[in-house]
C-alpha cells in the first residue's frame, strides 16, 4: 500500500538522441523504465540482478546493466540503447557483422552484446580477441559459445577502419 | 567432405544468406515473450513454496484480495481436477494430472518453488505485494534430493497415489516411477570370455538449460470461452495441447501465438504460467501477463536430470567389445520422465556391441520436474561409457580413435532398442578427427607457466526425431513466395526452412519470406526440439514447394491452353517444352493467374531423421595449485547430414560444445539438505562467459541421411554429448586423475590431487 502512494518523479533524460520528460516511480529500475514507461523493449531482462548483461545500455559513455540503475538516475543523462544503433541510412557495422557472421541464434542477448561491443569499438577501434572477450565478459550468451560473436566484432572493427 | 548421392550443385543449400528474422533481432524490434503489451493488461504474480516437500494444509488469500489494485486471486481450486494416471514412462509421458499439478499444486508441493497460488494486479509491484500477503500453512515433509536417497528403503514417497511400472509390474509406494530393461545377446558369456573388463560409475549433478530469456505467459479468456495465449515456447501446438488439458477445454478453444523465443534447449517445451494467466483472465476478463524471475527459472523449471550411471564393458584380446552393461538412474524430479528410454538408446550407441543389457530407472526426487535438455539423457550416459572406453585405451595402450574405429557402429549395426542403423556417419567423424590439425598437433605443458596440459576425446549420439510439420506457400504477385510455418524459430530455422523451398523453386533464399504463425493459422507442427525442425518442417517446405510448382504448371496450362505435360518449370521460369515463345517468370504467372491465386500446402509425419554423431577433442590446461581448468583448444566434429545453412550448423556445434563445457567444469544445482537450490542466480550458477572459452573449431562431415531429400539429419543435440567425457578424459590425461563426478570444478581437482599424494 505504502509503496503505491509514493509519488512519481519527473525525469528529464535523453534516450537515443531524443530528449524527453517522463514520470517514473522512484523504486523502478532504468530497465523497467525503458521497457514500461518509455515503451522500448529492445533492452531485455535475463536476470534482473546484474549478471547476464541482456539489459546493457550506454549511460553517458559507460556501459551499465540497466537493471542495476534506478529510473530516476536517468535525470540529465544521455542514454543509448540498441534501438539507437541503426540510422535511417542503415545498420551499424556491428549489426551488419552480427547478421553476416551468424553471431546470434535466439537473439535475446544480442541487444546487450551490440551495446557492449559498440562501447568497445568506440574506445578501442582495433581490439584483439582477448580484449573483445574481456569487454564482452559481462554479457551471457547460451546459444553461440561466443565464437561467432567474437568474429563478428573483429569483422566490424576491421570494416569500421 | 562426403557429397550427397545426387551430387547436386545446389544453388541455395549450403550458402550462407542473412536470416530473414535477423534485422528485427539486431535492432531490438523482435518481440519476445515478455515484450507483449495488450490493452488493459494486468500483471500476474505467483506464490511459490519455500519447502521442497510439504502438504498444503490451507491457503488464506483474503488479505491479498483486499489489497488496492488487486483484481483476482487463484489457487488450484480454480483448476479442473484431472484424473489419475496409471502408468509411468508410457508414451503418454507428462500425463494430464501431473501436467496440471506441476502448474499449481493441489495438495502437496514437491519442490521448492512449486506454485501454490496466483494473483493479478494493476502492476508488477502490486502483484508482488499481494503475493506476499497470501498465507499458506504447510505440513513440512522430509525431502528426497538424489537417486540414492529416493531409492533407499525408508525414503519418503513423493506420490502415494502413483502406480509405478517396474519391468511391467505395477508397484505402489515407490519413488522409482519406472524401471525398464533392454537386453540383447549373451551378456554373461561375453563378460566371461573377456580379456579385460572395466567398470565405472559416474555421478552427475542436476543442471539447467540456462536460456537467457525467463519464461512468461500472457492470456486472454474471452466471453466465448476462448483462450488466447501469447508465450515464448518451443512448440505453440504443444502449448495448445497442454493448456487445453489443464483447463479442460477443446483444443480449438485455445489459440497460441508464439512470440520470439529467447533460448530453450528443451526447457521451453513444458508450460508453466500460461494456464495461470488464463484463469486470472477468466476472473477479470482482462489480459494477464505473468513472468518469472531468474531465480524462479532455476527453482521451478528445467532442469536436466542429475543421477548415477554405471557402465561395464568387456573386450577381447584384440580390443573388440564383447559385452556391455549399463545401470542408469536418473532424476525425473517431481513428476515422472527422466528420458530413460532415450538414455538406453544412447548409452552404447557409438559402438557395435554383440551382447548388452541396460537397466534404466526413472527416479522421483524433490526437485523441479525435469525437462528435456539438448539430447536429453545422452550426455549423462555418454560420460560413463566414454570414460570406460578411455580407461580401456589407457590400460591397453590403444589409440583412442583406433579403438573407437575398431568397434564403430555403422550401417546395419543393431541398436540397443532393436532396429539396425541406416546410413550413419560416426566412422567418417572419427576419421575426420584423426586427420584434423588438432589431433595431429603436439600438446606440451605451457612453456611459460609449466602448467600441465591434457587432451581428451569422446563421441556422442542423438537420434533426431521426426513427427509432424505443416507448411503453406503462396506466390505473391511480385513473384516472391510467402512461407507460413508453425515451427518457432530458436536459432535460424526460418532461414533453413525457407532455403529448402527456395532450392526447389530455384529462386534466391531472400525471395521466400517465412513467417511463424499462431495455431489457428497453420496445420499442426510439433515442437522445435529433438533436432527435428530443419529436417521435418524443411521436408514439409520441400513438399509444399513441389506442389507449388505443380500449381504453377497447371495455371500456365490453363493460360496457354496446352496440356500440363508440355510444360516444365525451372529456376523461377515456367515454359513450354516445345514452343520457345511460351515462357513466364514467376512474377508474370503470379499476375492474375487463371482460376485464382497460386497457393500450396503440405504436411508430413516423419520417422527419425537418421542418427547424428559427434566427436569432440578437448585440450585443457590445469593449474594444479588452484584446480582451475582452461580449455585451450577445442574441436567439434559432427556428421551433419547436409548443412542447409552452414553458419547456423557451426553455431549449433559451437553452442552445444560450450554448454557441455559448462556442464563439465562448473554447472550444478548446489542443494541444501532441505532440498533448496542454494545457487539460483547466474552469479552462482556459473555458465561459461566469453573469457572462459577459446574459439571452437568445427569440422562438418556430411553423410546424408536416407530419410530426407537433401540428406538433412538434425544437428542441434549431438554436440552437447561429447564435451563432459572429453573434458574428463583430458583431465585424466593431464593429471592422471579419473574424476567421475560433475562438475569437475577446481575444488574437486585439488581434493583429488591431495588424495593422490
Amino acid at each position: 500500500m505504502s509503496e503505491n502512494k509514493v509519488k512519481k518523479v519527473a525525469v528529464n533524460t535523453t534516450i537515443n538522441g531524443e530528449e524527453m520528460d517522463i514520470l517514473v516511480d522512484p523504486y523502478i529500475s532504468l530497465l523497467e523504465t525503458l521497457r514500461e514507461v518509455v515503451g522500448i523493449t529492445g533492452t531485455k531482462e535475463g536476470c534482473n540482478d546484474g549478471n547476464c548483461g541482456a539489459c546493457t545500455i550506454n549511460l553517458d559513455g559507460r556501459i551499465v546493466d540497466s537493471c542495476l540503475v534506478l529510473g530516476v538516475e536517468a535525470e540529465g543523462k544521455n542514454i543509448e540503447t540498441v534501438e539507437g544503433m541503426a540510422t535511417p541510412d542503415g545498420l551499424h557495422p556491428l549489426q551488419q557483422a552480427f547478421l553476416e557472421e551468424a553471431a546470434l541464434q535466439c537473439g535475446i542477448c544480442t541487444p546487450g552484446f551490440l551495446v557492449s561491443a559498440k562501447a568497445l569499438l568506440d574506445n578501442e577501434p582495433d581490439p584483439s580477441e582477448e580484449r573483445i572477450r574481456h569487454w564482452l565478459a559481462g554479457n551471457l550468451c547460451r546459444c553461440t559459445g561466443y565464437d561467432k560473436i567474437v568474429k563478428a566484432v573483429t569483422k566490424a572493427s576491421k570494416e569500421s577502419k | 567432405m562426403v557429397s550427397t548421392p545426387e551430387n547436386k550443385n545446389y544453388k541455395v543449400i549450403g550458402t550462407r544468406p542473412i536470416r530473414h528474422d535477423g534485422y528485427d533481432k539486431v535492432t531490438g524490434r523482435a518481440q519476445y515473450g515478455a515484450d507483449i503489451k495488450l490493452p488493459g493488461m494486468l500483471i500476474g504474480a505467483v506464490v511459490r513454496s519455500p519447502h521442497a516437500h510439504a502438504r498444503i494444509k490451507s491457503i488464506d488469500t483474503s488479505e491479498a484480495e483486499r489489497l488496492d489494485g488487486v483484481f483476482a486471486v487463484m489457487t488450484a481450486k480454480d483448476l479442473p481436477r484431472l484424473g489419475d494416471v496409471v502408468r509411468g514412462n508410457s508414451e503418454e509421458s507428462g500425463s494430464e494430472k501431473h501436467l496440471s499439478e506441476n502448474v499449481m499444486a493441489f495438495d502437496k508441493v514437491l519442490y521448492k518453488g512449486h506454485v501454490v497460488a496466483g494473483v493479478a494486479a494493476k502492476d508488477q509491484n502490486t502483484a508482488f505485494e499481494a503475493a506476499k500477503k497470501i498465507k499458506v500453512d504447510y505440513e513440512i515433509l522430509k525431502p528426497v534430493i538424489d537417486v540414492d536417497q529416493a531409492m533407499s528403503k525408508d525414503a519418503p514417497i513423493l506420490h502415494e497415489d502413483y502406480t509405478c511400472d517396474h519391468l511391467g509390474k505395477e508397484v505402489k509406494n515407490s519413488n522409482v516411477a519406472a524401471h525398464v530393461r533392454h537386453e540383447n545377446g549373451d551378456l554373461e558369456n561375453g563378460f566371461d570370455k573377456a580379456d579385460l573388463v572395466v567398470e565405472k560409475e559416474v555421478d552427475m549433478q542436476t543442471v539447467h538449460q540456462g536460456y537467457i530469456e525467463p519464461h512468461s505467459g500472457t492470456a486472454v479468456w474471452d466471453e466465448e470461452d476462448r483462450v488466447k495465449v501469447w508465450t515464448s515456447t518451443q512448440g505453440s501446438f504443444a502449448v495448445r495441447d497442454s493448456v487445453s488439458k489443464v483447463l479442460d477445454l477443446d483444443v480449438s478453444r485455445v489459440k497460441v501465438t508464439p512470440m520470439e523465443i529467447g533460448g530453450g534447449f528443451g526447457g521451453k517445451i513444458p508450460i508453466y504460467l500460461e494456464p495461470i494467466s488464463a484463469v486470472l483472465s477468466r476472473k477479470t476478463r482482462r489480459p494477464v501477463k505473468t513472468m518469472m524471475s531468474r531465480t524462479d527459472v532455476f527453482d521451478a523449471t528445467g532442469p536436466g536430470p542429475g543421477g548415477k550411471v554405471k557402465v561395464k564393458i568387456g573386450i577381447d584380446a584384440d580390443g573388440k567389445i564383447l559385452a556391455a552393461y549399463a545401470d542408469i538412474r536418473l532424476e525425473a524430479g517431481a513428476y515422472p520422465e527422466a528420458f530413460i528410454e532415450a538414455a538406453a538408446k544412447c548409452v552404447f550407441s557409438c559402438y557395435d556391441v554383440p551382447a548388452m543389457k541396460i537397466d534404466a530407472y526413472d527416479v522421483l526426487v524433490n526437485k523441479p520436474s525435469s525437462a528435456p535438455y539438448r539430447a536429453p539423457a545422452s550426455p549423462q550416459v555418454a560420460f560413463a561409457t566414454e570414460t570406460v572406453v578411455d580407461e580401456i585405451c589407457k590400460i591397453k595402450g590403444y589409440d583412442p580413435i583406433d579403438f573407437r574405429l575398431l568397434n564403430v557402429a555403422e550401417k546395419g549395426t543393431r541398436t540397443a532398442l532393436g532396429p539396425k542403423y541406416r546410413t550413419i556417419g560416426l566412422k567418417e567423424c572419427l576419421e575426420a578427427a584423426k586427420k584434423s590439425d588438432h589431433w595431429k598437433s603436439n600438446l606440451n605443458s605451457n612453456p611459460k607457466t609449466g602448467k600441465k596440459r591434457g587432451r581428451g576425446i569422446a563421441s556422442g549420439y542423438w537420434f533426431n526425431i521426426g513427427f509432424k510439420s505443416s507448411v503453406n506457400l503462396s506466390l505473391n504477385p511480385d513473384g516472391k513466395v510467402a512461407l507460413i510455418e508453425g515451427s518457432t524459430d530458436i536459432g535460424g530455422s526460418r532461414a533453413s526452412i525457407a532455403m529448402q523451398a527456395a532450392e526447389v523453386l530455384g529462386i534466391p533464399a531472400e525471395d521466400v519470406r517465412p513467417s511463424v504463425v499462431d495455431t489457428d493459422s497453420i496445420g499442426i507442427t510439433d515442437v522445435t526440439g529433438g533436432s527435428r525442425t530443419t529436417y521435418a518442417t524443411g521436408y514439409a517446405a520441400y513438399n509444399a514447394a513441389h506442389k507449388l510448382i505443380e500449381e504453377i504448371i497447371e495455371k500456365a496450362a490453363l493460360k496457354w491452353d496446352i496440356s500440363k505435360d508440355q510444360i516444365e518449370y525451372s529456376d523461377g521460369v515456367v515454359k513450354s517444352k516445345t514452343d520457345s515463345e511460351l515462357k513466364m517468370t514467376l512474377k508474370e504467372i503470379a499476375d492474375d493467374p487463371p482460376g485464382g491465386p497460386i497457393v500450396s500446402s503440405a504436411s508430413v509425419d516423419l520417422e527419425e531423421a537418421g542418427g547424428g554423431f559427434a566427436v569432440h577433442i578437448a585440450d585443457l590446461e590445469i593449474d594444479e595449485e588452484t584446480g582451475k581448468t582452461d580449455v585451450v583448444n577445442y574441436t567439434a566434429i559432427q556428421d551433419v547430414g547436409k548443412a542447409i545453412h552452414p553458419s547456423y550448423v557451426e553455431g549449433q556445434m559451437q553452442g552445444g560444445a560450450a554448454q557441455g563445457i559448462g556442464w563439465a567444469l562448473n554447472e550444478e544445482y548446489f542443494m541444501s539438505d532441505d532440498g533448496v537450490m542454494l545457487n539460483s542466480s547466474y552469479l552462482d550458477y556459473r555458465m561459461p562467459i566469453a573469457l572462459d572459452l577459446p574459439m571452437i573449431n568445427t569440422i562438418m562431415v556430411e553423410v546424408p541421411s536416407e530419410e530426407h531429400p537433401y540428406g538433412v539429419r538434425g544437428v542441434g543435440e549431438p554436440p552437447i554429448v561429447p564435451p563432459v567425457p572429453a573434458i574428463g578424459n583430458a583431465i585424466n590425461d593431464a593429471l592422471g586423475l579419473r574424476l567421475l563426478s560433475t562438475p569437475m570444478k577446481p575444488s574437486r581437482i585439488t581434493e583429488a590431487l591431495k588424495r593422490k599424494k
